[in-house]
């Protein structure tokens, strides 16, 4: 998902655990949420941290890929729409940010890690907008595998990081339901539009089924988390859930998924689909996507060349402050 | 090879004039060629600066100005709508706002070039935003009071944002040009740069003046007095020169964006901004 790869410890059984732990234990058992002030694990402090500081950053850089069409957008609404989508994913951004400051991480320690590579952000990121059908598909296929992952982590057992999913899960349903429009308007065009709705879903299906992160017989990370109720479903379930939600609004559409595998189980209820290419994955998450290079490069441009600005804001709040002093 | 004859130029001349929605017309009709080119104009400066504004997008320095530059650019792009929707409607031939946005060429939109200026540093982009929100918030507050009720509308629903956009722009410039040495000089450097685009938003021409004796919108020349207060207060507060009397382009010959005459930014900004309706004609999105 946004947070594809966090690594955390492997899960304590009860007699390793200390009294305070067992209690803490406890606590998320019963469904309590935890709030910044109280003693928490070390282990859920810095798993927190990596999760929502990636959540975090993919919010930012996730301003990129769809920001490349905001000035070329078709119409006067759906420049507005898109301008309107990239401003609450920023928007996301700065209560993620808040969610991590509150566990003790400043905004300008994540990013420092984000620029200097030690933190990620979703691979789905890492991939083009070549077309407007892009814009369509990335609303409703990457906005949709992110609400399956967010919507249960409304119920997390972190305070904070709760409450920001609740209210990011909001506005990420209206951007699922924009992008879809966007993709109903191209299947109901000209045969070019259509084509090119074609085109981003073949470009997008597998790129976003990675976004749920590796199978879970290869996700070693995953029960401690889970215990911890900071994760709340595993990688595969979340990644069925999306495909058996996905494929009749691909049909509805008149598009095909483009995987030859893909059936309706009926033992199972639910799609028989194929595996990303897993090896696409690592590659992208260790910088070799199409586009690694100009998204991180892009936000250590925007750091860098807006120094002059925050050390500006920064000495005039100072000159300010001295002046009150010197007037009192 | 023989010398070119000069046939083209009353051509040329007709072509224009019909454009501009100026072709032989009865006295009646001046008001309104007149308030078509008022709404394009003031929809065009909307338009263009809310595009160079988003082109910020996922850019800016901090993540507090990413918000709020798309919300400006936001609020801009809403009221180049209603603008160019009423300029549509009043120009009677069928065009939306956005046929006017999608499929005009260069010489046809009417916007100021101080907007259609290249973003340059975040400074820059700043000290653009404040030189028009000081003027546009006249330019609006003047439109309220006009007894065209459709034009007091949208005026008075614009003012507001740009109350707010004002608001931000003057308080940014004043502390960044009260910052440190390079802020402070960063924002010399644009203010310098972006000087000579000013005069334009207050030149009368022809169409301004039939509509102030219409008594429908007020002069540009008008809104001087107020803008040149704000400006004063704000650059002195962030302790930068006014550059004085310098060259201000726009105003001699033909030139001008208020004429359609624009600098050679602008043919790139529609390229980008057209492209899809240009290369797709018909479709819908
Ligand atoms: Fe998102
Ligand atoms: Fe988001
Ligand atoms: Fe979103």
């Amino acid at each position: 998902m946004y947070a594809q790869l966090v690594k955390s410890e492997g899960v304590k059984s009860r007699d390793e655990m200390s009294p305070e732990e067992i209690a803490f234990q406890e606590r998320i058992d019963r469904g309590e949420k935890i709030e910044p002030k109280e003693w928490m694990p070390e282990g859920y402090r810095k798993t927190l941290i990596r999760q929502i500081g990636q959540h975090a950053h993919s919010e930012i850089v996730g301003q990129l890929p769809e920001g490349n069409w905001i000035t070329r957008a078709p119409t006067l609404e759906r420049k507005a729409i898109l301008l309107a989508k990239v401003q609450d994913e920023a928007g996301h951004g700065l209560y993620l940010y808040s969610a991590a400051e509150t566990l003790g991480v400043s905004r300008d320690e994540l990013l420092e890690r984000l620029h200097s590579g030690k933190m990620k952000y979703s691979s789905i990121f890492n991939y083009p907008t070549l077309t407007w059908a892009d814009i369509g598909a990335v609303g409703w296929l990457v906005d949709g595998a992110a609400i399956m992952n967010q919507v249960p982590l409304q119920r997390t057992s972190y305070g904070p990081y709760s409450r920001a999913m609740i209210r990011i899960c909001k506005e990420e349903s209206f951007h699922q339901r924009q992008g879809y429009d966007i993709m109903m308007k191209m299947c109901a065009g000209t045969p070019e539009q259509k084509a090119m709705a074609q085109d981003a879903l073949n470009r997008f299906w597998y790129p976003a089924l990675m976004m749920f992160g590796p199978s879970d017989k290869d996700s070693v990370h995953s029960a401690q988390s889970m215990a911890w109720k900071i994760k709340m479903n595993t990688n595969d379930e979340l990644r069925q859930k999306f495909v058996d939600q996905t494929v009749p609004q691909a049909e509805y559409l008149g598009l095909t998924i483009p995987d030859e595998n893909l059936k309706w189980n009926e033992e199972k209820g639910g799609y028989d689909f194929s595996e990303p290419d897993w090896s696409e994955f690592f590659a992208v998450i260790a910088g070799n996507g199409p586009c690694n290079a100009e998204r991180l490069g892009a936000r250590v441009k925007a750091w860098e060349d807006g120094a002059w600005f925050r050390e500006g804001l920064m000495a005039h709040a100072e000159k300010a402050r001295s002046r009150r002093i010197a007037a009192e | 090879m023989p010398s070119l004859p000069d046939v083209m130029t009353p051509e040329i001349e007709k072509l224009a004039a019909a454009q501009a929605g100026q072709g032989a017309s009865a006295p009646q009709d001046q008001t309104r060629d007149a308030l078509f080119e008022w709404l394009l104009r003031t929809g065009d400066n909307a338009l263009i600066l809310g595009h160079r504004v988003s082109e910020w997008c996922g850019h800016a320095p901090a993540l507090e100005e990413d918000i709020a530059l798309a919300n400006q650019a936001l609020d801009l792009i809403g009221q180049c709508q209603l603008w160019l929707g009423l300029a549509g409607e009043v120009e009677g031939r069928g065009r939306s706002a956005d046929n006017l946005a999608y499929l005009r060429d260069a010489g046809a939109f009417r916007n100021l070039l101080l907007v259609e200026r290249p973003n340059g540093d975040f400074g820059h982009t700043l000290m653009r935003q404040f030189l028009f929100d000081a003027f546009h918030i006249e330019l609006l507050d003047a439109a309220a009071a006009s007894p065209d009720a459709r034009i007091a509308e949208i005026a008075a629903k614009a003012k507001k944002e740009v109350a707010y956009h004002l608001e931000r722009s003057a308080d940014l410039v004043i502390r960044l040009g009260d910052g440190t040495a390079e802020s402070h000089d960063r924002m010399q450097k644009a203010l310098d740069a972006l000087w000579s685009y000013t005069g334009e938003m207050f030149h009368d021409d022809a169409h301004d003046r039939a509509l102030a004796e219409a008594g429908v919108i007020a002069l540009p020349s008008s809104l001087r007095a107020a803008w040149d207060r704000t400006v004063g207060q704000v650059m002195a507060e962030a302790t930068l020169r006014l550059p004085g009397d310098v060259w201000q382009h726009g105003l001699t010959g033909a030139g001008g964006g208020k004429r359609g005459v624009h600098s050679e930014h602008l043919g790139y900004i529609l390229a980008e901004m057209q492209f899809l309706q240009r290369a797709y004609p018909g479709a819908t999105w």
